[in-house]
């Protein structure tokens, strides 16, 4: 196992970051705060709460101060600060939602500001992990119930009655004994002179009063923005003198130039320079890939410069990575014993006492996000400050990096966060802000890197290839009592450390050693797996391969049993009870058990109630079949069924698609139903088209035309979202990525139902017209 | 000298006549609700309406609109009210946004020819705009919706 010495390397995969000891009195004083209170990790106290998130683990942790977060204008506008990057999850609302529900404060008069990146101040920033609305719900109704407090004791003290007779109501605070009102706006001067409120003796809301929380009716505070063509993505941002760049990098990884001829994109007109860019070699994290820029007055200019570049490279150690070859080297280690990471029972005896082994393994490529918006980002670096303005998921560790590129102290560099026209993981990594502050130090002039699509294809950071092949052992009367599970791929810790051939915690955690079902003998293992290119998160991770594998097995024990999926679905998963798997130190998404146990009564809920409001078992057309799946991860439950239709000329076709999830307390369900549809479209095109290949170290795919995604006219006709109402106390659990995964396995075990064929390599391509 | 009209403003370009018009949208005409995602005529992202017509904005160059009309998300209705773009809220469309720009031109422009589409002709008229969000059953039903009256 490799672990990973600095802390800072693997943001957000808290299993190797350690606890930033920022001492409390430092925050505060960075923050130039006195009376307002920051809370470094841990955060919350038992007491305080019903629960306990990882959110005190995350690096900077969780500052709870209206002060920071919360401002009121004499005119009553309340401006909220927004810390998250918005990339489509809807995030930018519901987090400020959340905290005007708290402070009484009416929607229509709130203005939502986003944050730039800065931890020490706002805490944690990283929009990853499906983590926003578990790490944040409490927060910010903290931040909220503080804000209205402070309201409230203000007017108290105005009219000189007791705090406990006054209230906040619809943005303004009422003294109901004597009819007296005073709006937000009137109280915000002396508001801001009480102190704040301690955590402890806060009074919260009870949901029954909630307006907005769990009500759907708000609508993303970007929606006007978006439909006029006024909201400001990373690529929209241009500033005075600002120069265009697009940048020829090394198309095989750890690549390096050679040499370059820029006579002739020097010709093109409206290009103004060519300059080499600094790389790093690889791996090393986010770090640029260098090569040549091309300079010139606009995007459409410098594309063309590049074009009429000759350049020569070194294509290093990776010059050979193949995928066809590399296919059989991971189904090879497959078929041998790997690392082993968890065991219950002997695997081996049961396996070789059983009555009948189903073998199956599962095969899905490097995967390309593709986000709409290509990554871009401008910078305006001058002497030594720095300012960045970017779609990136991390704005406080693109600070960091932007000042250790530069060799800058992070507090000389800001970074804006713009819209993010989709993240998916890819805007996680800082590279292109890196290239961005490069070149605007060197040029000494706002400048603006746009990655083209084909480099978004060429040179991102992709989602791994794998093999998973799994053994189930029945005995006679059908019941599995046997499962091995080997799970080979190339590691995101690569990207990170050389020579790393063994998968993460986070990774491992995703499927493969929290495996839910009711089963005696049980071995996970990991063999080996060197990367030969830079390997990242993909929306859902490691999820993506384990549920297929998983999900797709337990159709194909069904089929070979005789049984209905589902029931053969449910019998696996068990009795409802809390799952302990026997590992070291299980990741469980950064969350303490205790709070986020493997509840086995909810994964059965959500398959059991999909079935009932998706008509498991209908009657459907010849032609036709229906699939299931269900899978837990960021600590969410969701269970999906498919409707397929194939055609005689194996022409594939989705007419119906529903999901069930239980995600706990949630905030806005229609953002969370706007997510789900979403990732079973995502979750086909990964299983109908997805596949980035390599030969001779190089990408073979460019652009849409050879990584297709589903469109409107292949996209499913229907997709219903049923949300698991939430007990009292549930925490909230990831919505954004968690969608993802049940998606491939109901779809393929749906095709088995409709032709007989069991697909069990993705995507699926032409595999159903043979 | 290139003159265009964009959104009922004149406007004029010396240099390259071959740039494509989205980059002089985007970076000359400062105009930049118009996007980039693929360069290639394969997304939709850059979808403007020249006369009549849905084009790409990427592959289309500035002298193949001059003396033309263009009309772009900005243009589109000068409070942001088009029956599409009240539709799109409405039916709340997006995720990231960033392909809904060219969505919009592209149902506006498909409303015009055929101002009540069925499913399958709403299917097949959008499915050149790639949305990687995956609001596509939004975009249908904003779509029915603007062609049924908002
Ligand atoms: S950018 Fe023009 S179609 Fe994609
Ligand atoms: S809304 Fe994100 S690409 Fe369409």
């Amino acid at each position: 196992m490799n672990f990973i010495d600095n802390p800072r390397k693997l943001r957000g995969f808290e299993k190797h970051i350690r606890v930033e000891k920022v001492s409390r009195r430092s925050i505060l004083k960075g923050l130039g705060v006195t009376g307002g209170f920051v809370l470094a990790a841990p955060v919350m106290s038992r007491q305080a709460l019903a629960y306990e998130t990882g959110a005190g683990k995350m690096p900077h942790g969780v500052v709870v101060d209206p002060r920071v977060f919360v401002s009121v204008a004499p005119d009553g506008i309340v401006t909220i600060i927004g810390h998250r990057s918005e990339m489509g999850t809807g995030v930018r609302t519901s987090l400020p939602l959340i905290v005007a529900e708290e402070m009484e404060a009416d929607w229509s008069r709130v203005k939502v500001q986003q944050a730039h990146g800065d931890e020490v101040k706002f805490g944690n920033q990283d929009t990853d992990g499906s983590r926003s609305t578990r790490h944040y719900l409490i927060p910010m109704r903290q931040i909220g119930a503080s804000a209205r407090t402070m309201l409230e004791q203000a007017a108290a003290k105005r009219w000189g009655v007791p705090a406990t007779e006054v209230k906040a109501v619809n943005h303004e605070v009422v003294h109901s004994a004597s009819g007296r009102k005073l709006g937000f706006g009137e109280l915000a001067a002396d508001a801001a002179k009480e102190s704040v409120p301690s955590i402890e003796g806060l009074k919260l809301k009870n949901p029954k009063d909630f307006r907005y929380l769990g009500k759907g009716q708000v609508g993303i505070v970007d929606l006007h923005d978006i439909t006029t063509g006024k909201a400001q993505y990373g690529a929209d941002v241009r500033l005075s003198g600002m120069k265009y760049a697009v940048i020829a990098r090394p198309p095989v990884t750890g690549g390096k130039l050679v040499k370059f001829e820029p006579d002739e994109a020097l010709k093109i007109p409206g290009v103004e320079k060519v300059m080499q860019v600094r790389g790093w070699p690889w791996p090393s994290k986010f770090q640029p890939l260098g090569g040549v820029a091309v300079i010139a007055r606009n995007t459409g200019a410098a594309i063309k410069g590049r074009d009429a570049l000759k350049l020569t490279w070194d294509d290093g150690p990776n010059g050979k990575y193949d995928s066809v070859a590399y296919r059989k080297e991971l189904e090879e280690a497959s078929r041998k014993p790997g690392l082993v990471l968890r065991k219950e029972g002997d695997a081996d005896a049961a396996l070789k006492g059983a009555d009948k082994v189903i073998v199956g393994e599962y095969y899905i490529p490097h995967l390309a996000h593709v986000s709409m918006e290509p990554p871009v980002a401008v910078a305006d670096v001058k002497g030594d400050k720095a300012e960045i303005w970017a779609p990136v998921q991390s704005p406080g560790g693109t600070r960091e990096d932007v000042a250790k590129t530069l060799g800058i102290p992070e507090a000389n560099v800001t970074v804006n966060v713009t819209l993010l026209g989709g993240g998916f993981g890819r805007k996680s990594k800082c590279d292109f802000a890196l290239e961005a502050a490069l070149l605007s130090k060197e040029l000494g002039a706002p400048v603006k890197v746009q990655w083209t699509r084909e480099d978004d294809i060429h040179n991102g950071f992709l989602h791994t290839v794998s093999v998973e092949r799994i053994e189930a052992g029945l005995d006679k009367s059908g019941k599995v009592i046997a499962w091995r599970h080997r799970s080979v791929a190339p590691s995101i810790a690569s990207t990170f450390a050389a020579g790393t051939v063994h998968q993460a915690p986070f990774e491992i955690g995703m499927g493969l050693v929290d495996m839910p079902f009711e089963i005696a003998n049980i071995s996970c293992e990991n063999p080996e797996a060197a990367a030969h290119t830079r390997i990242g998160w993909f929306r859902s991770v490691s999820n993506i391969p384990r549920a297929f594998a998983v999900q797709s097995m337990v159709g194909e024990i069904a089929q070979a049993t005789g049984r209905d999926q589902k029931d053969m679905l449910l019998e696996l998963i068990g009795s409802p009870r809390i799952v302990k798997p026997n590992v070291k130190d299980l990741w469980n998404y950064g969350e303490p058990q205790d709070s986020y146990p493997i509840d086995t009564a909810r994964l059965r809920k959500v398959v059991e109630l999909v079935a009932e409001k998706g008509e498991w078992g209908r009657k459907v057309p010849k032609g036709h079949g229906l699939g299931i799946a269900v899978h837990r991860s960021f600590v969410s439950y969701i269970a999906t069924i498919v409707e397929v239709a194939v055609d005689d000329k194996g022409k594939l076709t989705v007419p119906r698609v529903d999901t069930a999830i239980d995600c706990g307390t949630y905030v806005n369900p229609e953002r969370i139903a706007s997510q789900i549809e979403g990732a079973a479209i995502m979750g086909l095109s990964l299983a109908k088209y997805g596949e980035i290949t390599f030969k001779d170290g190089k990408v073979q795919q460019k652009n849409f035309d050879d990584f297709q995604v589903v469109r409107m006219d292949d996209s499913p006709v229907v997709t219903n979202v049923y949300i698991v109402p939430p007990g009292p106390d549930t925490p909230p659990s990831g919505v954004g990525e968690p969608g993802v995964p049940p998606f491939a396995p109901a779809l393929i075990n749906a095709i088995f139902a409709a032709t007989g064929k069991r697909i069990r390599s993705l995507p699926i391509g032409k595999q159903l017209e043979a | 000298m290139i003159k265009v009209k964009i959104n009922g403003q004149e406007q004029s370009w010396d240099g390259d006549p071959d740039l494509p018009l989205l980059w002089f949208l985007r970076d000359e005409a400062g105009l930049t609700g118009t996007k980039y995602g693929c360069g290639q005529a394969l997304c939709g992202a850059c979808t403007v309406i020249v006369d009549k017509e849905a084009v790409r904005a990427c592959i289309t160059s500035v002298n193949d609109v001059a003396g033309r009309e263009v009309t772009t998300i900005e243009g589109l209705h000068p409070n942001g009210d088009h029956p599409v773009q009240k539709a799109w809220r409405q039916v709340n469309v997006p995720q990231c946004g960033f392909c809904q720009a060219g969505q919009i031109m592209q149902a506006a422009a498909l409303l015009m020819d055929n101002p009540k589409p069925s499913h399958d002709q709403i299917r097949e008229a959008m499915s050149g705009n790639i949305c990687r969000c995956g609001c596509y059953q939004r975009i249908e039903n904003a779509v029915h919706l603007a062609s049924t009256g908002v």
